[in-house]
């Protein structure tokens, strides 16, 4: 099997913090280009997000943009009416109001249905920490676990939240694209689902350390010292059994997940499941934490700090 | 999804509904709201909507949703009269190997335009049926969806009905079976409230074909129609 090796090691001179768009004004940007491509797109908003598209950019293809409003509901209903007319809608909120609230509308007005939709949430897990509960997004991931034929991507920098959605546009399927306020220094290659090796253990390495999306720097940070595997993933549904059981040396995984915690841990048992193995998974705490704050405080409250992810892997794989 | 059946030999007629649904049998615990629709539904598959058995695929349809998707041997036995399934596939109805439900399946019924069951899904989809199909430049295409009295109650009803009349989507009938089974009722009547969202509205006997041709080929330019089907109550 041919494995992506991909670098994520920062490269000061291929960013600019001034001028780099994050993932969500990427998307923006992008969206109103895609439409225009593409007379089958129609961008569905629920208001969040209708005041970020530039008005000439959107102004050729407005008839295809459509806010229907604070009804999350028919956001997705009209998403899977628009697929029934033979069009492609991206569907686009924060996580809870685009996956959680109208989760009876994403069962059944797209997969049963038996369309496709693109889905596209900002925002993470915790995006705005001050917005408390009512606005995080840890549980999204998991709640789409529960329905057959999503595809997830969890893209790790802009360029990589730009393929993707290029990728899942063109399609037919049902896919959910998370981006994230946090990025990797530099993109990986997704031009396919597969993961890529950010690092190889020896052959006598501890165990394999699965990166989801945003999660990669801060991982190969925790893991420095450690003669461990490091694989990248951006697309998490389907998971990648192939890749996981071709790079490893010891049956010990963990997954570092940007939202919550165990997401993925049936997954790699199943990939697994022929051999004795160990499978730790990290991530947001299932727990509400009732605390506001910075995103800082936030990755240091469900240990998804460097030093919180060292301690973590290091206590598992150590 | 399974191809459409041969038409029977000898056209069916509305008389033939009743015989038709009673091949119909189970534990179908809907059989009122089964029957409240019945009127409707053969009017609208006899005389309104242009739709071909032999073309189910045909984007320049006209689309019916069953958003009330309880009690659909009615709808079952329309289907069946005007030669989407044969007659022999209704004495299978709820058994497992059978396309017919207690709730349709659009994945399993050549003809039926959505899955439908749990309340309160159709109107969004068939506002999203009559945008998408505007935004192709279909604008021959009608879309009617079907609700209950009661099903209005779903909250998501309400998120589409106010949309709907704000953006004058016109190619959109909604069809409102009343027979009072709305727990607390519709004070001041149903079509009051889809006037008050900018919809064309109309109260009409359910029982009556003419006057529901009529309730059907009426509406106003740039704005969505709203018939309201009285029949008898639930529990009368």
């Amino acid at each position: 099997m041919d494995t992506p090796t991909t670098t994520l090691t920062p490269d000061p001179a291929a960013v600019d913090p001034g001028t780099q768009l994050d993932q969500r004004e990427r998307f923006y940007d992008l969206v109103p280009r895609l439409l225009a491509e593409d007379s089958r797109l129609v961008l569905v908003v629920a208001e969040i997000g209708a005041g970020y598209l530039d008005p000439a950019a959107a102004a050729p293809v407005a008839d295809r943009i459509v806010n229907v409003g604070i009804r999350e509901q028919l956001m997705v209903g009209v998403g899977g009416g628009l697929a029934l007319a033979g069009m492609r809608p991206i569907l686009h909120s924060f996580p809870p109001f685009l996956v959680e609230r109208p989760y009876e509308q994403v069962k059944l007005d797209i997969g049963h249905q038996g369309v496709g939709a693109v889905l596209v949430s900002t925002g993470g897990s915790y995006g705005l920490p001050p917005g408390g509960e009512t606005h995080f997004g840890s549980r999204d991931v998991p709640l789409l676990d529960t329905l057959d034929g999503w595809t997830v991507h969890v893209p790790g920098h802009p360029d990589e939240a730009e393929v993707l959605l290029r990728r899942a546009v063109a399609g037919d399927g049902r896919v959910y694209l998370r981006l994230d306020p946090a990025d990797n220094a530099r993109p990986a290659d997704v031009r396919t689902d597969r993961m890529s090796l950010l690092r190889r253990g020896s052959p006598n390495s501890r165990g394999t350390v699965v990166a989801v999306g945003p999660m990669a720097d801060r991982v190969l940070a925790a893991t420095e010292p450690l003669d461990l595997t490091v694989l990248y993933a951006a697309t998490i549904r389907p998971f990648d059994a192939a890749t996981l059981r071709a790079t490893l040396a010891a049956p010990d995984v963990v997954v570092v997940e940007p939202y919550q915690r165990g997401t993925s841990t049936a997954q790699v048992s199943e990939a697994l499941a022929d051999l004795r193995h160990r499978v730790l998974g990290l991530g947001v705490a299932r727990a509400e934490q009732r605390r506001y704050g910075t995103r800082t405080e936030h990755d240091a409250l469900h240990h998804l700090d460097v030093s919180g992810l060292r301690h973590d892997i290091a206590a598992f794989l150590g | 999804m399974q191809p459409p059946p041969p038409r029977d030999a000898a056209p069916l007629g509305y008389r033939d509904l009743t015989r038709l649904m009673s091949l119909m049998t189970g534990d179908e615990k809907h059989d009122t709201s089964a029957t409240s629709t019945l009127d409707v539904t053969w009017v609208l598959y006899d005389r309104v909507l242009r739709v071909d058995p032999t073309r189910p695929d045909d984007p320049d349809r006209d689309r019916f949703l069953l958003s009330k998707g309880h009690g659909p041997m009615a709808y079952y036995a329309v289907l069946a009269a005007k030669g989407f399934l044969s007659v022999d596939q209704l004495a299978g109805f709820g058994s497992y190997g059978s396309p017919l439900g207690y709730h349709p399946d659009r994945m399993l019924v050549p003809g039926v335009e959505i899955g439908s069951g749990s309340l309160g899904h159709g109107l969004g989809l068939a506002v999203g049926t009559a945008l998408g199909l505007r935004m192709a430049n279909r604008t021959g295409p009608r879309v009617v969806v079907l609700v209950g009295d009661a099903e209005l109650e779903e909250g998501s009803n309400l998120e589409a009905i106010q949309y709907a009349g704000r953006v004058g989507l016109d190619r959109l009938t909604t069809v409102v079976i009343d027979n009072q089974s709305a727990s607390l009722g519709w004070p001041g009547g149903i079509a009051a409230r889809f006037a008050a969202e900018g919809w064309s509205s109309v109260d009409v006997d359910g029982r009556n074909h003419q006057d529901l041709h009529r309730a059907f080929t009426a509406g106003q330019p740039g704005r969505p129609h709203a018939v309201v089907a009285h029949v008898e109550p639930k529990d009368a």
